[in-house]
């Protein structure tokens, strides 16, 4: 009984939400609806199938083919199906008849709260107004229940002459995308019956949305996740429903079609490269025409440089080959020094590096980045016949786009003798300069969109879709463990084995000192716990191992690498074995 | 070699040595160009020629624009200074002990071109002032340590460079252990004391006449200091200030209530400043154009545009001269580059020896000049004849059309002085406040059809009479100051009509009835100026009398307008104006204003790159049934295009992987969110 008073609250609330001019109409409804009480439980059975079905699709297998469709067509597609199955007799009184029993079920535990600050709710449902526009027209179809067939061929008829009316309307509870988010999020909340009491107020908006929604909606909290896909199967569902669904949407309408689904394996790097290879690089005789016309530049880029500016390219595709060509026609008489700027290793340490010590001939170190590039520049403003040019392929990759990366290759090119050439490829680039920086750099701006593929540049990135193959830390596993002796690769093998057959283990931090000396004395592959040391001190200058202190001060041991490649090594080894 | 390595980034390329000795000469690079033409290698040294004087001249103005800053700069610092020296004596002064003298330098917004000034103003406090100017930058100094550290190491390495290099290392492995206000004031006492039996030096001859020199401390950026760091700094260093003498300059970017605002009354107290106002970079600006454009100095000159998107950087994207001598250098590159004929654009004598050695070829360029067709279609027909065929006749008359564009530059710049003095002063400035803009409207068309210059001239024509002798005597100063023959004329012709003012003011007495109405005309806000119009119109229609100042007004003003009808002619007029006039001003604006976004927006929008991945999935589909035995391939194929695709909008930056969900992107760009 205590149920159905608070029904009956939920439904004055509902009044509220409805709107004035929609009041009687409402009324007359609440009698219809209680002769049909007995349709109503069957409904109810049918609706809780009809909601835990599609869920579970949607949840267990995402990879079902769902059909693209265009949100209005759809709306007019359900409409003829419902008319023709004829379910939608009572479509109005469906609506309503849901709101009563999904009430009872799944609102109840909920309505201690609702009775607690019922006024509010009035506030807080005027604020919904894209909700509120739309009931007049439910509620419409509802109280003629006679003439069912007549208000749905009207409503078909207001589909298909106003579809960009609905499209707008589909964009408006965008703005609502706060409390409409958590709303989808909240629903499934409300299924497991967790109700939040801290977040009561939020949980107002959310029911005052919910009810509505839930109320007409059949299907609505199962298409809330994949909002722009229809249920194909779902032919009770009649236009209200698709429409609230529609407002129910998250924010982000993103696709579902990822590239699992197409079956076909990760490619990696060697693969993909293959692939591309085999591909005929169309229009390229236009694109030969225009790298000839960037190589006529050559000389006044030379000029302008030997003047004291420096050059940045910019443009669309891969300008590698370009400077490239650069390089060998007009540098081949000149120290240069070149810098794949999306190398992930490059630093400007590196740069500094292969500067002094192989241009400048220079073996000492230095204290710190700055101290090496005071002494590169007095180095050259001495020598004024010494001459640089740098060539750097994407200055604005992600090692160098740093302020004090730029802040300091800023100084070098800004030296007389260093001549720098570069390109640049990241949309927003230009941002890493300012004022001061791009004094020091003395830009000129030239535009010389390739086309190219950026093959090289992208070759080390990390791609989303591009698998990482892990051959590199395999093979320098192989090199590095063949120019060892037996015993150590056994003690390694063993260090192997034991970090496989813990795979499983979320807690392993590592195999402890002692009982890998321990394993290792019982192998016969060491004969004190120095030797054993001396092996580790190897593996670690190869950083092969790491070793990390466990919480009772125990020295664990690590193989930094991932475990396919261990599996994989331990495999070609047992191959050649 | 190859360049592209899984295990580094860097690849250094050594040519043979032998190779290396041979440096290729610059101009070879100029010759090599596109277009292999006539004279590259002359026109690669009158380049090199103007470009050098033109640089030097920026560098002279530079100074002198300086100069008067640093003169009061110094003049404050030897003041301040001689209070260190005798205070000891008097109460008043050992309050004023703990007072550091600040200089306070207003400098504007412009961070790039400070360092030059910086430069020079510790250069001349070097050679003026003291030995030990340190200037330190905010981003060196986040906490006091580094400041410290900063200050010692710099005061340390400047004084070393004199001293042993023994001692010098010493003292650098020093800095890095301690580095306190004790340590330097002891280091201060040790060097003064050291260096005061060296005092006869050569170096030290003007800062030697005080026994311990003040350490200048520059804070070039006082703004981006933290306030601790620079309260705790003076705190501390007025306490050192009997044993360790300071001075402090502030480089202020914005205005002088930012120390007030950074530093609590306590610390500011502790201050006493002086405020120095150094050159707004407009008007540094206006002297670099009046110096190395508005004249006849340098041959070269700028087309409407070329000035205007140069001022136009300048004005909405750095403040900076720099680059503004960087923009002039290269469109004075960019001109002897691609203009075969800019070999002529060089001073009148050289020129003309030059036209003289014109090959064939260059000649023939010249008869292509469309200033120069315009020119020969206006000749007689035999004239006309003789220019097309006969080079000598026509290297003739290159020489007296290049002897004209000189002659028309002197008179055009002399009268645009002019045309400037009578219109800076006007009220809302109808042909605007700075003489660049006058100029800029003088170089697009003629200047006389433009509504603001008729508007001017009526405004002109109420001047009163002292504005318009103030005015009327500048311009004699102007074409005084030159020599030109035919403008020699028009300066007496001004000075007559000064004389004949100076007549009117024995003669206004009598006439002092009717002169009331140039009283009143004599309020310049709009309003007024309306109305008196209208008054004027009234007035002149009623009575038709004007008073004899009247006269003479509208005689200078119709003389002001003959005068720049004649001779502000815009450059397009003037045969061979090719050769010295720079116009290709959209070169300009893609090297130094480049827009990359719009390049790579423009590239996209041109679908057939990126859009060709996903075209051939709609191809492939339609091809599969015919082969489906290479289907499989050709998926595969498509996948690794879709593949590079994606990571080649990653890399442009468009898009990034999203870790929510699967497989997804974000959009970063373009409405994206």
């Amino acid at each position: 009984m205590m149920s159905k008073l608070e029904l009956k609250e939920d439904r004055m609330l509902e009044v509220q939400f409805v709107g004035d001019d929609d009041v009687l109409n409402h009324i007359l409804d609440r009698e219809a609806g209680a002769k049909l009480k007995k349709e109503r439980t069957q409904l109810l059975v049918n609706t809780k199938k009809i909601i835990k079905k599609p869920e579970y699709d949607l949840e267990e297998d995402d990879q079902e083919v769902l059909k693209d469709q265009n949100y209005v067509e759809v709306l007019g597609r359900d409409i003829q199906e419902s008319l023709k199955n004829g379910s939608a007799a009572d479509g109005g009184n469906k609506v309503y008849s849901f709101q009563n029993r999904k009430h009872s079920e799944k609102m109840a535990k909920l309505a201690s709260e609702l009775a607690k600050t019922p006024r509010k709710n009035v506030s807080l449902s005027l604020k919904n107004d894209p909700e509120i526009i739309n009931i007049p027209q439910c509620s419409k179809g509802h109280s003629a229940s006679d003439n069912v067939q007549l208000k749905n061929n009207d409503k078909s008829e207001f589909l298909s002459t106003a579809p960009s009316g609905l499209k707008k309307r589909l964009i408006v509870p965008r703005s609502h995308s706060d409390s409409e988010s958590e709303y989808s999020t909240s629903n499934s909340e409300d299924d497991d019956g967790v109700a939040q009491e801290n977040e009561e107020d939020t949980n107002e908006v959310i029911l005052n949305q919910k009810i509505p929604s839930q109320n007409r909606a059949v299907s609505a909290p199962v298409c809330k996740e994949t909002p722009s896909k229809k249920m194909k199967r779902d032919k009770t569902s009649d236009l209200v429903e698709e429409y609230f669904e529609a407002h129910s949407s998250s924010k982000v309408l993103t696709s579902d079609r990822t590239l699992q689904k197409l079956k076909r394996a990760k490619l990696d790097q060697q693969t993909l490269r293959n692939l591309l290879s085999k591909v005929s690089p169309s229009f390229s005789a236009e694109l030969k025409q225009l790298s000839q016309q960037y190589e006529q530049l050559f000389h006044k880029w030379m000029l302008q440089l030997r003047l004291g500016f420096n050059i940045v390219l910019y443009g669309l595709g891969s300008k590698r080959d370009l400077l490239e060509r650069f390089r060998t026609t007009v540098l081949q008489d000149s120290i240069h020094v070149v810098i794949n700027g999306f190398f992930p290793g490059i630093s400007v340490k590196s740069i500094l590096n292969s500067i002094t010590e192989e241009v400048l001939n220079h073996m000492g170190t230095f204290r710190s980045v700055l101290d090496q590039l005071d002494w590169i520049v007095n180095k050259f403003k001495e020598d004024s016949s010494l001459e640089l040019f740098l060539l750097i392929h994407n200055l604005d990759s992600q090692m160098l786009r740093g302020d004090k990366s730029q802040q300091i290759i800023g100084q070098l090119s800004s030296l007389r003798n260093i001549y720098l050439i570069a390109s640049i490829d990241h949309l927003n680039a230009p941002l890493m300069w300012d004022h001061a920086k791009q004094s020091l750099y003395n830009w000129l701006w030239y535009e010389t969109t390739t086309y190219s593929p950026y093959t090289e540049e992208t070759s080390y990135e990390n791609s989303l879709l591009v698998k990482q193959s892990g051959s590199l830390p395999l093979s320098s596993l192989i090199h590095v463990l063949r120019s060892l002796t037996p015993n150590a690769r056994g003690i390694f093998r063993l260090l192997i084995k034991y970090q496989l057959d813990n795979l499983d283990n979320p807690s392993y931090i590592g195999l402890s000192f002692q009982d890998f000396y321990q394993q290792c004395r019982e192998a016969f592959l060491v004969n004190s716990d120095l030797t054993l040391r001396a092996q580790l001190t190897e593996f670690r200058d190869h950083k092969l191992i790491r070793t990390k202190k466990g919480t009772d001060g125990v020295e664990y041991l690590l193989i930094p690498v991932d475990n396919g490649t261990l599996r994989d090594f331990l495999e070609r080894e047992e191959e050649e074995s | 070699m190859a360049t592209s390595s899984v295990s580094k980034g860097c690849f250094v390329f050594k040519p043979n040595f032998k190779k290396r000795k041979i440096s290729v000469p610059v101009e070879d690079y100029f010759n090599k160009g596109k277009n292999e033409s006539e004279d590259s290698k002359l026109r690669f040294e009158t380049y090199q020629l103007i470009w050098q004087q033109m640089k030097s001249e920026t560098e002279r103005l530079q100074e002198e624009l300086n100069k008067n800053l640093f003169d009061s700069l110094i003049e404050f610092l030897r003041k301040s200074y001689s209070g260190f020296q005798k205070s000891s004596r008097d109460w008043g002064c050992q309050i004023k002990l703990r007072e550091i003298p600040t200089a306070a330098l207003i400098l504007g917004v412009n961070v790039t071109d400070h360092d030059l000034t910086f430069r020079s103003l510790t250069e001349a406090l070097q050679n003026n002032v003291s030995p030990y100017v340190v200037s330190l930058q905010a981003k060196d100094c986040p906490d006091m340590k580094h400041f410290l550290q900063k200050l010692v190491s710099q005061l340390m390495m400047d004084c070393c460079v004199d001293e042993e290099t023994k001692e010098g290392s010493i003292q650098v492995a020093q800095k890095k252990t301690h580095c306190s206000m004790d340590s330097l004031s002891s280091w201060y006492t040790n060097v003064t004391r050291k260096t005061d039996p060296k005092m006869p030096r050569k170096k030290r001859t003007s800062s030697s006449q005080w026994q311990s020199p003040p350490v200048v401390l520059i804070l070039k950026d006082m703004e981006s200091f933290t306030t601790k760091v620079l309260q705790d700094f003076i705190i501390i260093s007025s306490q050192h200030l009997h044993e360790f003498p300071l001075i402090l300059i502030f480089g202020i970017a914005t205005s002088p209530i930012i120390i007030h605002r950074l530093l609590p009354h306590a610390v500011s107290s502790l201050l006493c400043i002086e405020l120095f106002q150094s050159l707004s970079c407009k008007e540094h600006l206006t002297t670099v154009l009046d110096k190395l454009l508005l004249t006849t100095q340098f041959p070269f000159k700028l087309s409407e545009k070329v000035l205007q998107i140069l001022t136009n950087i300048f004005l909405y994207h750095d403040f900076s001269i720099q680059n503004f001598i960087k923009g002039l250098q290269l469109s004075l590159l960019e001109h002897f580059y691609s203009q075969p004929l800019s070999v002529l654009c060089c001073n009148l004598p050289e020129a003309k020896r030059r036209i003289n050695f014109l090959s064939d070829n260059q000649c023939e360029n010249i008869r292509r000049l469309p200033s120069f067709r315009r020119y020969v279609e206006k000749q007689a027909s035999e004239k006309q004849v003789a220019l097309l065929t006969n080079e000598r006749f026509l290297k003739e008359e290159i020489q007296s059309l290049l002897e004209n564009l000189h002659v028309y530059h002197s008179n055009y710049f002399l009268v645009l002085r002019c045309l400037h003095q009578f219109t800076s002063s006007l009220p809302k400035y109808p042909l605007g406040r700075q003489i660049r803009e006058l100029y800029c409207t003088c170089l697009e068309k003629n200047i006389w059809d433009s509504e603001e210059y008729v508007s001017a001239l009526q405004l002109l024509r109420m001047l009163a009479k002292d504005e318009l002798m103030t005015i009327l005597q500048k311009c004699f100063k102007i074409f005084k100051s030159t020599s030109e023959k035919q403008l020699g004329s028009t300066a007496k012709r001004i000075e007559e009509f000064l004389a004949q003012f100076q007549n009117l003011d024995e003669a206004k007495e009598e006439e002092d009835t009717s002169g009331s109405l140039s009283k009143g005309l004599q309020k310049t806000d709009l309003y007024h100026l309306q109305k008196s119009l209208l008054e004027m119109k009234e007035l002149r229609r009623t009575n038709k009398k004007q008073t004899r100042f009247e006269v003479l007004r509208e005689k200078v003003v119709n003389f002001i307008d003959s005068l720049v009808r004649e001779y502000l002619l815009p450059p397009e007029t003037q045969p061979l104006h090719e050769v010295v006039y720079f116009t290709a001003g959209h070169t300009l604006r893609e090297h130094l204003n480049a827009a990359p976004r719009i390049a790579l927006h423009t590239a996209l929008n041109n679908p057939y790159y990126y859009l060709k991945a996903f075209a051939t999935v709609v191809t492939a589909a339609e091809k599969m049934d015919a082969d489906s035995a290479t289907s499989e391939e050709r998926n595969e194929i498509i996948h690794a295009r879709f593949i590079r695709a994606v990571s080649e909008l990653e890399l442009l930056g468009f898009i990034k992987p999203t870790k929510q969900k699967t497989d997804h992107v974000a959009r970063l760009t373009w409405g994206g969110c």
